[in-house]
């Protein structure tokens, strides 16, 4: 039967998808950050270094869950209002609400720590007096930043990944049981 | 015979060691009187030094020595245990094997020569050489302790040494013929004869040279190695007394002369023909034939080539002061193109017969034979030991005793060492310091810790041909000069890994480049550089890498000797430090000129504090300083609530200031005549210069829009690029950008959290980073006695990679030293070098990775920064992980290379390369530790570590670095005593430094500090230097009122004394003297109370005590002897000084005395440690 635990589960299916693609974005993202195109030539070239900066600079902003500066955000020549982190943390938020309304324990359950590390790392971790430094242009590109970035795009991938199986079995479930 | 010199090895090295510590220059002699050195045995420290020593190293080494090698494995634990102590250790192996035989008879025949010298040491060596020279022979064997005496002859300063001995010997004192001699005469015992008789003359001057300057280059001449003596001694006419060039002009009758016709004997063809042509500028270097049979020989070892290594001087020509002037002259001389018409030799033994010019006949055995070993050897070997095989099989019977003499060139590329070492006596204490890093000190015991004279940097433990071309540590440093093979073993030690740079440094010498190809490696697109090996002719690998590259014909033709055929001794691979001349293939558009912008400050504070006066009076004088050429261009801009901008188009009658009032939509009123060439309008911007501080006299405005002042200008500059001087006063007030007070004063003492070090606004950080983007780069000069919030404003400069200069409480009558400091730091700032769009790239070993910078700049790529501007005086720091184990390879090397706009428009890369060893023992690791570029380091992390998270954090994390580094010394050290302190020496002043930068500044809690001093002292770790780091850590303390001509320096005409460094604690002070503490950036001299009369009389030029002013800001020019000596010793310490330091005399009963008393670090305070009671701390932290 068609509970609402199931409809949460299908919901869920959809929209961690769309996680999915979010942290595949994520590691692309800094994946272009990190490879800097290899020509030498071009690094030394202050045209490229325009560039550069605007790339790092467009990245960073459409990481970062508050506006770049605005002057900045007029050179952004792709999506400049989008930004990336918003919607995914309240896609994920809406789904500990809706397992929590389902009852969902065991899924709440581990959902948590995600919720947790979102919440502790961007809003109350921040450094500067601004709140806004985790994707700080001008710090990102030292090495264990960046590392540091990629790592945590690829656990959340595999994150949602696992989950999104996981959202797959117990929708079966549920329907199958119910 | 050979058995006795061989019995005892260990002997010999005692011999050395001690008589290296001993005796500086002198020392080298006299082993050569015991023969094998005996002597000194007892003298000798306890074996139990050499235990440590991995004997590793050893078994390579026999491969080398070929025939006596049965008997090497008795000594081979002696042997590495000399390796360690001493550097020179690699050298010393040559003696051993077969060479034996020859040299004891020599050494007992010492008659003939000794008449000649004066030092009646050296006498002996000399004739024990002369002796070789008359018996062909043994021309192999002996040729090399020859080559070595003559190199020593000069250290020790008996000049006239040479001339006596020349006609005799051949083989004059220059260090460069000991090179080759020995190569020569090992290979064969011809060849010399005609040499002999063209060089006579030179030698004495040459090795005068040599002596006295000794200067920049960091290659030494002499190589125990490759004494291919005739080549070498060549009259240096040219005023440029560089070793170098000696070597290698050697055969020249005409200075300036290709030296090709010097040798006549055996040039082949080719060479002849191409000799003449040549600009009289350009120096020749000796005959490449030489090394190459020689470095083709030795196969992997290609650095071997090093010994050219002198070559830094020689590509005289090339060398280009940082005076850009000579750009030019640099691209003619080295050219690579000018050759690329004559042919090119297309076999191997026809190049290599062409080089030798001497050889008749070059024996083919002898090369070949040693060829084998060094080329298997070379990826196993030690590192220490890669590169000395060569030099060894040559050098023959240097038992201990020689190796001295050898070495003693090498200690003295630098100049300053060059001094110290005359002044100490030794060989500027490497070997000895060597020997000593490990030695576990019990600090709670150890009063007296500090090195007498400021201590040298510990030398990586390399083969002396590696050293020789090494990068200089002034530029370039790592903070273990042992790199752990492991990140395992790395955190074992606890120590951080890291790099301090500081790539723009003037330098007095520098190979300039010009070349249509810049050789790099395909896959890393490292320079080529001296660390590299050539596989053989036409390949190189890359040290990166490991690329196997192809050597570009271009790159066959040296232009320094214009020959064919010779790529290893092109000026790239024989310097560590280059700079080449860009090619159009990196830019893309044409370089930009130079664009000066100034913004200025004129509210109402700013005219109050007459800071306009002094700038526009600086500006005034060194306009035609400023760098650039035809197309510099200049502008002002100036702010208070409105912008003002200056016309100062060329033909107006006088300058024309536009006001735009719209501050929350800056525009710019006209596009082309506020950025004016400076050429043409120099008039009108005298004009303005003059009418500046009259201009705003009686203004009323106190509100200051430098957000808007400073989008204006980011928009005037947008189309070039350049760099923009801001001159801030006071809190920015109005538009974007405006920032409120965020500092409590009751707080400054607060010992808790200090809050408000991070910026409060991004907006200063934004329009940095799009200044860099357009290659604007913000210099700021804060001016205020308020709280300007500099932890936001600096924001602007960090990420532009401009610099900040911060003057509190600056007025222009009320504080004359500050005014004094701007007016100095003005002058240096408008005159010194400056770099447009610079990039610089940091590339290390494969398996080292760069994780973290510090310093001013936008990090764009992992490995790149950007710099929109690169000035001469900032320094940058680097951390670094190891990410895959480096057990193949025993090298690590580092390369800089910055590449940049030069203020006359030409593209420029300046690479340096530092080339270090690889351990995998914890000990070594210690051994090698490089305290004050791990303080620096520490500092740097430090601060970020308070900014990023808090201040006691940061504190916490420096005693843990102390603590942690003990423990895991102690954990390592079995067999150490567990009660006490124990450090290595190496690490013996890792507390102090650590305590002294608690108490600094920018570090400290609990004393009365201001946020923007202590932010500024922030900015200052971040991007300064490492000496100048070092000074404001731990300052130096002397006692000048009693300074004596002992151990005094010579320096042209004036004599330097030398006091002793002081400890800087209260109880060195006392009310009869006087003290001079120097701090970097300020020096203080504290007079006490109770101070001898006649030196406040002679030297401050008082009558008494009482009668000195409280404000003194110079030591007034008296004809006394005592000021004079005070006053050359203070000129001393300011030499090597970019920006002068202010100066302030203290009085022992002045209230300014506690600025002074706050950095006597060892004393307690109320808020802080004693050094004592810090290690006490340590201690029991540790024991937890």
């Amino acid at each position: 039967m068609f509970t609402f635990a199931a409809f949460c589960y299908m919901l869920s299916l959809v929209l961690c998808a769309s996680l999915i693609f979010f942290a595949i974005w994520h590691i692309t993202a800094f994946d272009e950050l990190q490879a800097d195109f290899k020509v030498p030539i071009d690094q030394g070239n202050p045209l490229h270094a325009r560039e550069r900066l605007r790339n790092i600079e467009r990245i960073c902003c459409l990481l970062r869950k508050q506006n770049w500066h605005s002057a900045v955000a007029k050179n952004c020549p792709v999506l400049p209002q989008l930004k990336l982190v918003l919607p995914e943390y309240s896609i994920h938020v809406l789904f500990c609400i809706m397992f929590l309304c389902a009852q969902e324990w065991l899924t709440v359950g581990l959902n948590i720590p995600l919720l947790f590390y979102n919440t502790w790392s961007r809003y109350f971790h921040s450094p500067t007096d601004t709140k806004e430094l985790l994707y700080d242009p001008a710090s990102v590109m030292n090495g264990d930043t960046l590392k540091f970035c990629q790592k945590e795009a690829w656990c959340k991938m595999s994150f949602f990944v696992l989950s999104f199986f996981y959202y797959l079995y117990c929708m079966i479930y549920t329907l199958v049981t119910s | 015979m050979s058995t006795q010199g061989y019995g005892n090895p260990q002997s010999a090295v005692n011999n050395y060691s001690m008589s290296s510590a001993q005796n500086g220059g002198g020392a080298a002699t006299v082993p050569c009187q015991n023969g094998p050195g005996q002597a000194y045995p007892a003298m000798y420290p306890p074996s139990s030094y050499y235990s440590s020593a991995p004997p590793a190293g050893y078994p390579t080494m026999t491969g080398h020595s070929a025939p006596p090698a049965g008997k090497i494995p008795v000594s081979g634990t002696d042997y590495s245990g000399n390796y360690y102590q001493n550097s020179s250790g690699p050298s010393l192996y040559p003696a051993a094997p077969g060479s034996q035989t020859a040299a004891h008879p020599y050494s007992t025949s010492n008659a003939p020569v000794p008449s000649l010298q004066q030092a009646a040491p050296y006498a002996m060596p000399a004739g024990y050489y002369g002796q070789p020279y008359s018996q062909p022979s043994h021309g192999q064997t002996h040729a090399q302790p020859q080559q070595m005496q003559p190199s020593l002859v000069p250290a020790s300063s008996s000049n006239n040494l040479g001339a006596p001995l020349y006609p005799i010997v051949s083989y004059p004192s220059a260090p460069g013929s000991s090179q080759y001699g020995t190569l020569r005469s090992s290979q064969t015992g011809i060849g010399q004869p005609p040499v002999s008789t063209v060089m006579p003359p030179p030698p004495t001057q040459s090795s005068l040279q040599q002596y006295s300057q000794g200067k920049g280059a960091t290659p030494t001449p002499a190589h125990p190695g490759y004494g291919a003596p005739p080549l070498s001694q060549t009259p240096t006419v040219n005023g440029q007394s560089n070793a170098v060039q000696q070597h290698y002009d050697q055969n020249l009758v005409n200075p300036m002369g290709h030296h090709y016709s010097g040798a006549p004997p055996t040039s082949t063809g080719p060479n002849t023909e191409r000799t003449p042509s040549g600009t009289p500028g350009a120096s020749v270097h000796s005959s490449p034939g030489h090394h190459q049979g020689l470095l083709y020989a030795d196969r992997g070892v290609n650095n071997a080539v090093s010994s050219a290594a002198g070559d830094h001087s020689s590509s005289s020509s090339d060398h280009e002061e940082e005076d850009e002037e000579d750009e030019e002259a640099g691209g003619d001389s080295s050219s690579t193109t000018t050759g690329s018409a004559s042919p090119v030799p297309n076999s191997y033994e026809s190049l290599e017969g062409g080089g030798y010019q001497d050889l008749a006949a070059p024996p083919a055995g002898v090369p070949n034979k040693q060829a084998p070993p060094f080329g298997y050897n070379y990826p196993t070997m030690h590192p220490g030991y890669q590169q000395s095989p060569a030099p060894r099989p040559d050098s023959s019977p240097a038992h201990g005793g020689y190796n001295p003499s050898g070495y003693q060139p090498y200690s003295q590329p630098f100049p300053s060492l060059n001094e110290l070492s005359s002044a100490l006596g030794g060989l500027s204490g490497v070997p000895e310091l060597e020997m000593e890093t490990l030695r576990p000190l019990n600090l709670l015991q150890e009063r007296n810790i500090l090195p007498p004279k400021q201590a040298s940097p510990p030398e990586p433990n390399l083969s002396s041909d590696l050293r020789k071309v090494n990068c200089s540590p002034d530029t370039f440093r790592c903070t273990l000069t042992n790199i752990p093979q492991t990140q395992a073993l790395l955190n074992k030690a606890r120590l951080p890994l890291g790099l301090l740079l500081h790539p723009f440094r003037d330098l007095t010498q520098l190979p300039v480049i010009t070349s249509n190809t810049i050789v790099r490696c395909r896959s890393c697109r490292t320079y080529i550089n001296p660390f590299v090996s050539f596989l053989d002719q036409r390949r190189w690998k890359c040290n990166l890498c490991y690329r196997v590259n192809d050597v570009p014909d271009e790159f066959m033709y040296n232009p320094v000797t214009r020959s064919y055929g010779e790529p290893h001794k092109r000026p790239e691979v024989q310097n560590s430090t280059v700079e080449f001349i860009a090619s159009s293939d990196y830019m893309l558009r044409p370089p930009q000129p130079a664009v000066y912008l100034f913004v200025l400050d004129v509210s109402h504070n700013a005219v109050e504090s007459g800071y306009l006066n002094v700038f526009c009076q600086s500006l005034l004088d060194n306009l035609d300083k400023l760098p650039g050429d035809t197309r510099t261009r200049i502008g002002f801009v100036t702010f208070d609530s409105t912008i003002h901008f200056y016309n100062l188009q060329e033909g107006l009658s006088q300058p024309q200031m536009l006001v735009v009032s719209d501050i929350e939509d800056v525009f710019i009123p006209t596009h082309d005549s506020l950025l004016v060439n400076l050429k043409e309008s120099k008039e009108l911007v005298k004009d303005l210069l003059n009418a500046l501080p009259g201009m705003f006299s009686q203004t009323r405005e106190t509100q200051s829009a430098l957000g808007p002042a400073l989008q204006a200008a980011y928009k005037l500059m947008c189309p070039t690029g350049g760099r923009v001087s801001v001159f801030q006063t006071q809190l920015p007030t109005l538009g974007a950008g405006l920032l409120q007070s965020r500092e409590d004063p009751n707080l400054r003492s607060s010992t808790k959290t200090v809050q408000h070090l991070a910026p409060a606004t991004d907006f200063y950080k934004k329009l940095a980073l799009d200044c860099s983007g357009q290659q604007i780069g913000v210099d700021l000069f804060l001016l205020s006695s308020q709280y300007s919030d500099l932890a936001s404003l600096a924001c602007v400069s960090k990420y532009s990679a401009g610099s900040v200069f911060y003057y509190p409480s600056f007025h222009h009558i009320h504080n004359t030293a500050q005014r004094q400091k701007l007016q100095r730091d003005l002058q240096r700032y408008l005159s010194r070098k400056i770099g447009f769009e610079a990039v610089m790239r940091i590339r290390c070993t494969k398996g080292l990775s760069i994780h973290t910078f510090h310093g001013n700049f936008f990090v764009r790529s992992t490995d790149l920064l950007s710099l929109a501007n690169v000035n001469p005086d900032s320094g940058f720091a680097v951390q670094m992980s190891i990410e895959e184990s480096l057990a193949d390879t025993s090298l690590a090397c580092f390369q800089a290379a910055l590449l940049y706009t030069s203020s006359k428009g030409k593209r420029r890369i300046r690479v340096h390369t530092l080339c270090l060893p690889v351990v995998s023992q914890l000990s070594e690791v210690f051994a090698g530790a490089d305290i004050q570029a791990i303080t620096c380091l520490l500092a740097n992390m430090a601060i970020d570590r308070s900014v990023s998270s808090s201040l006691s954090d940061a504190r916490d994390a420096l005693v843990n670095a102390v603590v942690d580094c003990l423990s895991a010394y102690r954990a390592n050290g079995s067999n150490i005593q567990p009660s006490g302190l124990i450090a290595p020496a190496a690490l013996r002043l890792f507390p102090l430094y650590v305590l002294a930068l608690l108490k600094q500044k920018a570090l400290r809690t609990g004393t009365s500090t201001r946020l923007d001093e202590r932010v500024f002292s922030m900015c200052e770790f971040k991007s300064q230097p490492l000496h100048q780091i070092m000074r404001m850590v731990h300052p130096d303390l002397y006692r000048i009122d009693n300074m004596t001509e002992q151990g005094a320096l010579h320096l042209n005409d004036s004599v330097v004394p030398q006091p002793p460094l002081l400890q800087l604690t209260a109880e060195k002070l006392t009310r009869e003297g006087a003290f001079l503490m120097d701090c970097g950036s300020v020096m203080y001299l504290w007079v006490g109370k109770c101070c001898n009369e006649m030196f406040i009389r002679d030297v401050m030029g008082f009558p008494n005590y009482a009668s000195l002013p409280s404000s003194m800001t110079e030591i007034p020019e008296l004809q006394t002897t005592y000021s004079e000596r005070t006053r050359a010793f203070i000129s001393w310490l300011l030499e090597s000084r970019t920006f002068h330091p202010a100066f302030h005399v203290v009085k022992d009963d002045a209230p300014a005395k506690s600025s002074f008393f706050q950095h006597l670090v060892e004393d307690r305070t109320e808020s802080a440690f004693s050094y004592y009671e810090f290690l006490l701390h340590v201690q029991q932290q540790m024991s937890k």
